[in-house]
């Protein structure tokens, strides 16, 4: 019972993590169509930033308390990661809005391969682990173990996903991005800043990623190919919640999280992909646009 | 269709400059004036033009989106690696080489009618997760089957590629594509590229013809990955992930999608730059992927795209007008 609570627990906070980078896919899925096979190495370049600026930060020259260098951490690389993005979608996808839409994909796995292999030329492969700034202590809890990490990982997730979600529901911006994401053609004749709304979506998507990058670090080790692996895990789950829908992004990373954890805990772990990607094969075969998708009537490309 | 000969203006002209071009692919090695380094180069080019075309065939001409091309790839490499060294004598390896290849190629071409069957009743971005499953999946098994290595790979082959038949197999698929897309079946898997209802409506198969372009497509996959095998004699499933499928991919957008011409120039100097690019060490792999992003900002159909040389084309095809497409 307490180890089937305790992977509940690691499934949670792994799930989290891919929740976070699922819906960077998911809006930018929902906008422009475009699956962004970059995320995943924005992500990991996420990672980085908050590598590099809490180690600068931990630098002797302020003592600032460990958790105040944690916040600026997360909004150093919040708002580096969506510069980013936006820089990218400025260079690489503007130009090609038109083109036929597979280029725009290909655009997005060469910038994706552009980053990994940048990282992996300047930074070095050699995995590295975040600065601790927040002071580990484990409680335990009737056998169970708990770590702060592991409460701030949960609660900041839960905190950011509840605002990104108010953000699409409740404001004008969000109200912009859902008309986009309805019909492109119709709502730049409403006023719509279209181009101006797709930078946000991709400032917004990028430092969910961010956060989802800072939490991981802090928890697991980072290197230059981590944005492949976790990339694509966080990309299925988008796809299992149903891709461009948020709340399915965010129940997608979850159940990915719990497939990961217990395929892990009770088979060897090699088999972790395979189960994975089969458990996706057969809930596409019966549910082709994902759990919360709505069906796509005629779109084709 | 009338004319279905490769050649379609001059075939005597043309099958002499290949016999040719097969004897001094024969010879050159024989009498030592090709280096190692450079047959190695030429067989991984011939390998991935093979590659390339074949999977132009389902991105390009069908406009379908598949991802997880190096997933078929290793089933043929396996197949025929298992043949070659478990279960035919290592003596009888030269002669049933092109058996051996087919073989895998089936198994591979297999594999792709199990994908297709229900993949097909989707349509556009899904098919894109599904190939990529499909190509997780089949490293994951390969990874887990220990009587054929596991993670650490496969070894034993002897080396049984050599540049002539890399260069039959190349010709071989370019005239099986070429005829194939020329064909009524190719006028149907344009028709789905261009318009799927509209093809439905004019009464294309188009089920039918999906699953046959991504058969077609998979079995050429798989008798790559079986030269691929017998070139390198070691396999192991880290060599068919989506890396390498994602190579296959930026080779088919270098060349330009829907041309075999394309595909062969997108092969060749894809595969030719990354060796001329060694020197640079890790760098190379970020020049390679960043000259394809500004390519594909200048010209997003890449190099050669919808377009067809005149030697492959047939006569009566008027060199096709490039129109949009998704």
């Amino acid at each position: 019972m307490q180890f089937i609570v305790q992977q509940i627990l690691n499934a949670l906070q792994l799930g989290s993590v891919y929740a976070l980078i699922a819906l960077g896919y998911t809006m930018v899925y929902g906008i422009l169509r475009m699956i962004n096979f970059a995320h995943g190495d924005i992500f990991m370049v996420s990672t980085y930033i908050g590598f590099f600026s809490a180690s600068f930060l931990l630098g002797r020259l302020l003592h600032l308390p460990g958790v105040i260098i944690f916040v600026l951490t997360l909004l150093v690389a919040m708002l580096g990661t969506a510069f980013l993005a936006v820089f990218i979608e400025r260079v690489a996808y503007k130009p090609l809005r038109q083109a036929p839409r597979i280029s725009a994909v290909i655009t997005a796995l060469g910038i994706g391969l552009v980053l990994e292999n940048t990282t992996l030329a300047t930074i070095g492969p050699e995995p590295r682990i975040l600065p601790q700034v927040i002071p580990v202590v484990n409680f335990s809890i009737g056998g169970v173990a708990i770590s702060t990490i592991q409460i701030v990982i949960l609660i900041i997730s839960a905190i950011v996903m509840f605002i990104l979600d108010t953000i699409v529901r409740k404001t004008m911006t969000g109200m912009a991005m859902r008309a986009i994401s309805f019909d492109k053609t119709v709502v730049p004749l409403m006023g719509v800043p279209v181009d101006r709304i797709i930078s946000i979506t991709f400032a917004l998507g990028s430092s969910m990623a961010a956060v989802g990058g800072i939490l991981y670090g802090i928890a697991y080790m980072i290197d230059p190919y981590m944005g492949i692996r976790i990339g694509w895990w966080a990309f299925i789950s988008a796809v299992v919640g149903g891709i461009g829908n948020i709340r399915g992004a965010m129940v997608g990373g979850y159940i990915l999280g719990f497939v990961e954890i217990f395929v892990a805990a009770f088979l060897p772990s090699t088999y972790r992909d395979f189960v994975a990607f089969a458990l996706l094969l057969i809930l596409l075969v019966f549910k082709p646009t994902g759990i919360l998708g709505m069906p796509v009537v005629q779109q084709k490309v | 269709m009338k004319r279905l000969a490769i050649p379609s203006r001059r075939p005597l002209l043309t099958a002499f400059v290949l016999l040719l071009i097969l004897l001094l692919a024969i010879l050159l090695p024989q009498l030592g004036i090709l280096n190692l380094y450079l047959q190695q180069v030429i067989m991984y080019v011939g390998i991935n033009i093979i590659l390339t075309i074949s999977l132009n065939l389902v991105n390009g001409y069908m406009g379908e989106f598949s991802v997880g091309h190096a997933g078929f790839m290793a089933i043929g490499a396996y197949i025929s690696s298992l043949l070659t060294v478990l279960v035919f004598p290592r003596s009888w390896g030269p002669f049933i080489f092109p058996l051996v290849l087919i073989l895998g190629g089936l198994g591979a071409a297999l594999a792709g009618l199990i994908v297709a069957l229900p993949s097909f009743k989707t349509r556009g971005d899904y098919l894109a997760i599904v190939t990529l499953a499909f190509n997780m999946i089949i490293k994951s098994v390969l990874e887990n089957i220990d009587a054929i290595g596991g993670p650490r790979g496969f070894m034993g082959m002897s080396k049984l590629t050599n540049v002539a038949w890399v260069y039959i197999w190349v010709l071989i698929t370019i005239y099986v594509i070429r005829n194939f897309v020329f064909s009524n079946y190719g006028r149907a898997i344009l028709s789905i590229r261009e318009d799927e209802v509209a093809a439905e409506l004019v009464s294309v198969n188009t089920r039918q013809t999906k699953v046959l372009a991504f058969v077609v497509s998979s079995f050429f996959a798989g008798i790559a990955g079986g030269l691929f095998a017998h070139v390198l004699q070691f396999i192991n499933p880290r060599s068919f992930t989506i890396l390498k499928s994602t190579d296959m991919l930026v080779m088919v957008y270098l060349g330009g999608i829907g041309s075999i011409t394309g595909s062969i120039l997108g092969a060749t100097i894809y595969t030719v730059l990354l060796e001329l690019l060694r020197p640079l060490g890790v760098w190379r792999w970020v020049v390679g992927p960043f000259l394809l992003v500004i390519l594909m900002i200048t010209r997003p159909r890449g190099i050669y795209g919808l377009r067809e040389t005149r030697w492959l084309a047939p006569a009566e095809e008027v060199p096709a007008d490039a129109t949009a497409t998704g």
